[in-house]
């Protein structure tokens, strides 16, 4: 197990290369040096923010010293220096978000594996049923709608109109001063509808998937087996066909890790959720290149990582995987 | 079979509907899309204004046809782009296979690891955000799945007989990839780019809506939407109805993509 571990962690060396590789050429991909363009573009770019971003990249080197030595910084966790009023160290304008992004992405996954599940096993158990067709119209839906138009449309509906739930932030302005339950509540009731909508892209596909699995797995021969010698349809599904339908479904929840953080900077903007997404978006706006560039780097070391994790919980899960 | 078919009859009867409101905007907006009317701001729908108007009395109707226009400028082209890197990433890989094919895939490795939406914003920073940025920059970020579909189909079909045959008589590889192999993958292209379409006009909406794609007075449904947001309280109407454009739209193309490859691919036919 340890082996197959350390397989897969040097197998992402030359992956993490590459990925700095392309944040380098995104740096570069403005005509002119990246000063110009701030000059040029932003009426807000100072002489001083000039000299600071000649120094951050070191301009006047050639480039593959210029990315070396970008390399090695970032290898530090030193990711600049931001240019917004604060000034302040890129990596911990970052770090003290991204719990909150962490927290919002991990719930959503949650809510996705318990819901599209059931769904996904119950449409293919009762393949053609009413239940398998709504779900399977219920689910084209959801691969078209807009996230973020469905998050307006709650906001009017719960938020607005019925008023039951908050519609921006994290926290009741009162917050300090409710008791530690109340508290809890309260947070809760801030992230129900940001955790619905960051977790409703991945039903549609998990649950469809879930159903192709079931679908499969129900016509293989060992399910004939269990049948065969007199197990009880409650057993041969929940108990033969779901373990093996269930694997496959794990490397599809690493591979939607990519779009949900992705998606953080459009529910984070809407519900003005203080997390990784909305520093992006801020960043974008503001030309802040230090921090949109840190952002870029972490949220795909976030998706490697995130790939490793489903990697590695499927070996563990199907000894199989490990030795091929 | 024929439930199937009527679902992609629809979704074209949908596509074609997207083309004929973009293309007569001019003759079918009951109103001028730019015209202020301050005498008429935020007004609900009503006979004179079906889908209300905006905060500055512009008529809803009107600019939601002629955002189709750039719905569907961006789905062709944005989508056209990645079809197009795609493929011949896709084709030199497949057909040549040995190191080219290690680093055309290693690469498109480390693209799918950027979270794309962040990949977008990121490159979007460093350019002024207008509508043929927007459609380069989702088209630069969105080729990576053609690739890998289009790679398999040419590694399935290069060592056929007719490529050998057409091998023996001399042809050269250029020949032997767009004239003799790439006829045979156009289907499975054909589908990735309608799905594809759908995407770009969904991210398009996304990034117009946050402020950073078609840039206002230019009426797009993600921007309309934008305003929605701004008067969420006071004015349904700005958030109904450009998403629910955007929901049938992309519903429309799904669909006659889901079409096309069960026309295209009997095993796939329940």
């Amino acid at each position: 197990m340890l082996h197959y571990i350390f397989k897969r962690i040097i197998f992402m060396i030359p992956l993490l290369l590459g990925i700095t590789l392309i944040c380098f050429f995104v740096m570069r991909l403005a005509p002119g040096s990246p000063t110009d363009l701030q000059t040029q573009m932003n009426p807000k770019a100072s002489a001083e923010m000039k000299e600071r971003m000649m120094s951050l990249y070191e301009l006047d080197q050639p480039i593959h010293i210029q990315y070396w030595s970008w390399l090695k910084k970032i290898s530090r966790g030193d990711l600049g220096t931001s240019f917004s009023s604060d000034h302040r160290p890129v990596a911990d304008k970052i770090m003290e978000r991204l719990p909150i992004t962490i927290t919002i992405n991990f719930l959503s996954l949650l809510i996705i594996i318990v819901v599209a599940v059931p769904i996904g096993v119950l449409s293919a158990v009762y393949q053609d049923s009413w239940f398998d067709k709504a779900t399977a119209v219920l689910v084209f839906i959801g691969f078209a709608v807009p996230t973020f138009w469905l998050a307006l449309l709650l906001m009017i509906f719960f938020g607005i109109h019925l008023g039951w739930l908050p519609i921006s932030g994290l926290r009741s302005l009162n917050y300090e001063y409710l008791s530690a339950g109340r508290q809890l509540l309260d947070l809760a009731s801030h992230l129900i509808l940001p955790v619905f909508i960051s977790a409703f892209g991945g039903l549609a596909g998990l649950s469809r998937y879930m159903r192709a699995n079931m679908l499969e797995v129900i016509r293989q021969d060992y399910i004939l087996t269990a049948r065969a010698k007199g197990l009880s349809e409650r057993q041969v599904i929940y108990k033969h066909a779901l373990r093996n339908a269930l694997l496959p479904a794990i490397t599809i929840l690493g591979l939607s890790i990519p779009g949900l953080i992705g998606g953080s900077v459009i529910f984070e903007t809407i519900f003005a959720i203080p997390g990784m997404g909305q520093l992006f978006y801020m960043s974008v706006m503001a030309r802040d290149y230090p921090t949109v560039m840190g952002i870029l780097l972490i949220g795909a070391i976030l998706t490697l990582a995130g790939n490793l994790i489903a990697d590695v919980s499927y070996a563990v899960a199907d000894p199989r995987i490990r030795v091929s | 079979m024929f439930y199937k078919n009527k679902l992609a009859l629809a979704g074209s009867g949908i596509v074609i509907l997207l083309f004929a409101v973009s293309l007569l905007a001019p003759l079918i907006a009951p109103y001028d899309p730019g015209a202020i009317d301050l005498k008429n701001v935020l007004a609900s729908p009503s006979w004179e204004h079906w889908f209300g108007t905006d905060q500055l009395g512009r008529d809803v109707l009107s600019r939601m046809i002629w955002g189709a226009r750039i719905s569907l400028k961006v789905g062709f082209v944005a989508t056209g782009l990645a079809i197009l890197i795609g493929t011949i990433l896709g084709a030199v890989a497949g057909y040549y296979g040995g190191w080219i094919d290690a680093g055309i895939m290693r690469f498109v490795d480390v693209m799918l690891c950027f979270p794309t939406f962040f990949l977008i914003l990121a490159v979007i920073a460093f350019l002024e955000p207008s509508i043929w940025n927007i459609m380069i920059v989702i088209g630069l970020t969105g080729w990576m799945g053609v690739t890998r579909l289009v790679r398999a189909d040419f590694i399935s079909l290069r060592e056929r007989d007719f490529v050998r045959a057409a091998r023996a008589i001399g042809a050269g590889d250029g020949r032997i990839i767009f004239l003799h192999i790439l006829p045979n993958a156009m289907a499975s292209i054909l589908v990735a780019a309608t799905l594809g379409i759908a995407g770009a006009i969904l991210t398009e909406s996304a990034l117009s809506f946050l402020g950073i794609g078609v840039q206002p007075p230019t009426p797009s449904w993600g921007n309309i939407l934008t305003a929605g947001k701004d008067n969420i309280d006071i004015a349904w109407w700005l958030s109904l109805y450009p998403g629910l454009a955007i929901l049938i739209t992309v519903v429309g193309y799904n669909l006659l993509g889901e079409g096309i490859r069960d026309a295209s691919d009997p095993r796939l036919k329940k």
